[in-house]
């Protein structure tokens, strides 16, 4: 088959991971488009060990080597999202705005808004 | 065409469809359902590639721990089911114009630098969980064990981060204890 059609798949599969990660405002759905790009990654790798006949299995063994971080960084994700909710009450990644880089009248406003908030 | 080729367009049509739902869909329970169309489509490319091992690892691992793990989360997080709106950020078009940008400059390269490139799958290739693990164990023995202490220092974190925190709780009642 040629090389180019899991090339292609995996470009689009990267291209709505990156889609999802940035314009989607809940934090678990963020992660799930973390999940896209390094699946779409995975795939490269193993579309290119097919395409070598590498004797040492680079690619898949990269792959698999993608997955373990993967699930490690799903763990702690999560382990994030579920303080950031149980201390805000929602994981709106849009209104998570503690530490964004503003000047002093901003911080005033900021800070206005969260004593009205509760 | 030959069959495996016809496996892999419907498989890739139906990975990137799916994926796709995931990136435009309301309700959040669907989101991570799509996505286990999505990762279930992909361990089946890898088994046309003949990376027979990555397809059980990826059907038990992302099929079975992650998109539970999310499922997980969503329950946690008193997700309300159903139809949500505003799911999706203001900047939505700046982001689809950095994706499409982002996908337009990887299928334009790779279709300059691989177009006549071709897989051949021969029976020596098939990365069957023998082959695997004795190249594992073999020639990455040392990433191995460095991944297995970042599994650990993540595991650690996770608990870390997920314990509640003493000045929530009982930290004040602790300290007073102690003047």
């Amino acid at each position: 088959m040629p090389l180019l059609y899991p090339l292609v798949v995996s470009s689009l599969l990267f291209g709505i991971g990156v889609y999802v990660a940035m314009a989607r405002r809940h934090a678990v759905l963020v992660l799930m488009g973390v999940e896209l790009m390094l699946n779409a990654v995975n795939l490269n790798l193993v579309a290119f060990d097919a395409f070598w006949h590498d004797v040492v299995d680079t690619g898949q063994v990269l792959a698999l080597f993608v997955i373990a971080v993967a699930a490690a960084e799903i763990g702690l994700g999560l382990a994030i999202v579920l303080l950031v909710f149980r201390t805000h009450r929602h994981i709106n990644v849009d209104d998570l705005r503690e530490l964004a880089d503003r000047d002093a009248s901003d911080r005033d406003a900021g800070d206005r808004r969260r004593e009205v908030a509760p | 065409m030959t069959t495996v080729e016809v496996l892999f367009v419907v498989l890739g049509v139906l990975a990137v469809g799916s994926a796709l739902l995931v990136a435009v869909s309301s309700n959040l329970v669907h989101c991570a359902l799509w996505l286990v169309v999505t990762l279930g489509a992909l361990a089946g490319i890898y088994l046309l590639l003949a990376a027979e091992f990555v397809a059980w690892v990826q059907v038990l691992i992302y099929l079975g721990a992650v998109v539970v793990l999310l499922l997980f989360a969503l329950m946690l997080t008193q997700a309300p089911i159903g139809v949500l709106t505003g799911l999706t950020s203001a900047n939505r078009a700046l982001a689809c114009l950095v994706a499409v940008s982002t996908s337009a400059v990887l299928v334009v390269v790779f279709s300059v630098g691989f177009r006549d490139a071709r897989i051949d799958i021969r029976t020596g290739d098939i990365g069957s969980a023998t082959a695997i693990g004795s190249t594992l164990f073999g020639s990455w023995v040392l990433a191995f064990e460095v991944l297995s202490v970042l599994l650990l220092a993540a595991l650690v974190g996770a608990i870390a981060l997920s314990r509640r925190s003493e000045h929530a709780t009982g930290g004040d009642t602790v300290q007073d204890g102690g003047h």
